[in-house]
């Protein structure tokens, strides 16, 4: 008895030893997994941008065939912050169709059962298909933006420099460092802090249909707002939803909301941003929202 | 030490019950064959041993709460389903990369040394495999993580006859080494009885049967009866009957007969142990004549 005790204890040892995976290793490699099935999750902002450069190149060209920089001297920033615009809407766009499809394909294509079988938590990987929307497009939106944006500084520069007007002009009126902290600024508060609760909504309901998720998604909101249009007359909840998705957070900043937020003269409010409410409790609601999915997962098979 | 331990476990679907108070004990170093007809709950009974799914009753594996504790008991556990639960889209490399990166037993070189033996590319998508090398695939990966326990269910289903053969042989001389348990289920049991050393049979969320290897052989008798015999055969109650190449075919339960039956059964004609299918068949009918009486 005491030697076979013996023998199992140092048996299990055995066993035990390299059970050395730290804590964070799954989480990463879950976020790997994310990014190598859903391709789109940086293929997407990259085609946009390169569409976008392609056609400020040609419209450059343009320029040095009229002999003058396409550009209206009284908003110098005006370029950039269309280019920026346009790659946080991608991002919006990206982040809606990853979240709505984020537990639904691994059911679908029965894969569940594979990552199930491995000791990865139902948490974890909730957490992992979180971050892309909450904290790996963000980044990535920004990285992409910012380089983008400094091949239209040095095209403008080029075209500058043939069309025989002053670089020096050109670098001085754009104040290319203030603009990008801006971004980074506003991407994070306003495209994902701001955002979480409509981003967690959606990687919930992604679990729970067996298709159509997105009718699961946009119905209660769409029922919400039509009861309230009809019984109060308002429309406090599509603005609320409407505005959540689209990172129109106030708070953010405090200059006017016609100002784009990259404009340099924008006045930063990070402490009135981080002491609002509704920031807080938007996060209060998006945890719930992924704790539910947790739980959901728990629960649920291939379809 | 005891892998598996199920008392009343219970499982119902809606109004389907699936599981209906399954006592099971499996101990370590077995490899058990899990057989039944469609929908008599095997998957569900592995899947609660899995953890991916809620069940009543006690169940314990490895000593862990499955339901709980799936995370940690996936440290121990190896799962195949079929041929299909590999993601589509996954490179072998990623699928390399990935196992490697989460499971903390997983020996990246055993299973390198695996593929090579295949032809499979690192670099090729799965979607890109055939289902016979999905599963080639799936079984390296699941072969370089050291587990207590493995559970295959229907691995084999939809591959040629040449890729089950070597999938059985693979597992039996790679991975088998006494002190892992294997629980498998599956429709050809004809391919693995050999290598079974317990079979129970489940019926309508119930084991009906379950019995260690050699206590089969020494069990069960299956007598090509000669045909002058066949009315004295017949009265030692065969647990079934069948007619094969014009001569009746019995069973008995030598539980059920004394001494002088037994020796008496030998002078009735050829004389051996039945296939674990032929044994299903028989106990999977004397099981439905008793349910069809209660449903009328």
């Amino acid at each position: 008895m005491n030697t076979q005790s013996n023998a199992m204890n140092e048996f299990d040892s055995q066993r035990v030893a390299p059970a050395a995976v730290s804590g964070t290793r799954p989480l990463y490699w879950s976020i790997r997994r994310e990014l190598w099935e859903n391709r789109s999750i940086f293929v997407a902002p990259l085609a946009v941008a390169g569409v976008a450069l392609s056609a400020i190149t040609l419209s450059s060209i343009a320029g040095i065939w009229e002999k003058r920089l396409r550009l209206n001297p009284a908003q110098p920033h005006a370029p950039y912050e269309m280019a920026a615009g346009l790659m946080m809407l991608t991002g919006i766009v990206v982040s809606v169709f990853y979240c709505i499809d984020a537990l639904h394909s691994e059911r679908r294509d029965r894969s569940i059962l594979f990552w199930k079988s491995l000791p990865v938590s139902d948490l974890t990987t909730v957490l992992a298909k979180a971050s892309i929307p909450l904290i790996i497009l963000p980044l990535l939106t920004f990285a992409i933006t910012v380089a983008m944006q400094s091949l239209m500084l040095l095209l403008s520069s080029a075209v500058a420099l043939a069309s025989g007007s002053r670089v020096a002009t050109l670098l001085t009126n754009i104040s290319f460092l203030r603009m990008s902290w801006l971004l980074l600024y506003h991407i994070l508060t306003a495209h994902a802090l701001w955002p979480a609760p409509m981003y967690c909504w959606l990687l919930l309901v992604s679990g729970w249909p067996r298709r159509a998720a997105f009718l699961w998604a946009a119905l209660p909101l769409v029922a919400i707002a039509g009861v309230e249009q009809i019984v109060f007359h308002t429309w406090h909840f599509a603005a609320l939803v409407g505005g959540r998705l689209i990172g129109a957070a106030p708070m953010v900043t405090s200059t006017s909301p016609d100002m784009f937020p990259t404009d340099p003269m924008t006045h930063l409010s990070m402490g009135s941003f981080l002491s609002s409410p509704g920031l807080w409790m938007g996060l209060a609601v998006a945890a719930l929202f992924l704790a539910a999915a947790v739980r959901l997962r728990r629960y649920q098979g291939p379809i | 030490m005891t892998c598996i331990e199920a008392r009343g476990l219970r499982k119902a679907f809606g109004t389907v019950i699936a599981l209906n108070g399954v006592d099971l004990c499996v101990e370590e170093g077995r490899i058990l064959g899990l057989i039944g007809p469609n929908g008599a709950g095997k998957t569900t009974l592995l899947n609660a041993i899995l953890g991916l799914t809620p069940y009543q009753g006690e169940l314990k594996v490895l000593g862990r709460d499955p339901w709980t504790e799936r995370d940690q008991l996936m440290r121990d556990v190896c799962f195949i389903a079929d041929v299909a639960v590999l993601p589509r889209w996954i490179r072998v490399s990623q699928a390399l990369d990935y196992v490697a990166g989460v499971h903390p037993r997983f020996d990246r070189a055993k299973a390198e040394g695996f593929l090579a033996k295949t032809t499979i590319g690192r670099d090729r998508k799965v979607r890109e495999l055939s289902k016979g090398m999905v599963a080639q695939l799936h079984l390296a990966l699941v072969m370089a993580i050291d587990a207590r326990l493995l559970v295959l269910d229907e691995p084999t289903l939809g591959l040629d006859i040449l890729y089950r053969k070597q999938f059985y042989d693979s597992l039996l001389n790679d991975y088998f080494d006494r002190s892992r348990t294997i629980v498998v289920t599956t429709h050809q049991v004809e391919e693995l009885e050999h290598v079974l050393t317990d079979v129970v049979f489940i019926d309508r969320g119930r084991i009906v049967f379950n019995c260690s290897t050699e206590e089969f052989e020494s069990r069960y008798l299956e007598v090509m009866v000669n045909p002058e015999h066949v009315a004295a055969a017949g009265a030692l109650r065969p647990i079934q009957e069948r007619q094969a190449l014009g001569r009746s075919i019995l069973i008995f339960d030598l539980m059920t007969l004394d001494k002088v039956d037994r020796q008496q059964l030998a002078t009735f004609g050829d004389v051996r142990t039945p296939s674990i299918a032929d044994l299903f068949v028989a106990v999977m009918n004397s099981q439905a004549g008793p349910a069809q009486g209660a449903a009328r």
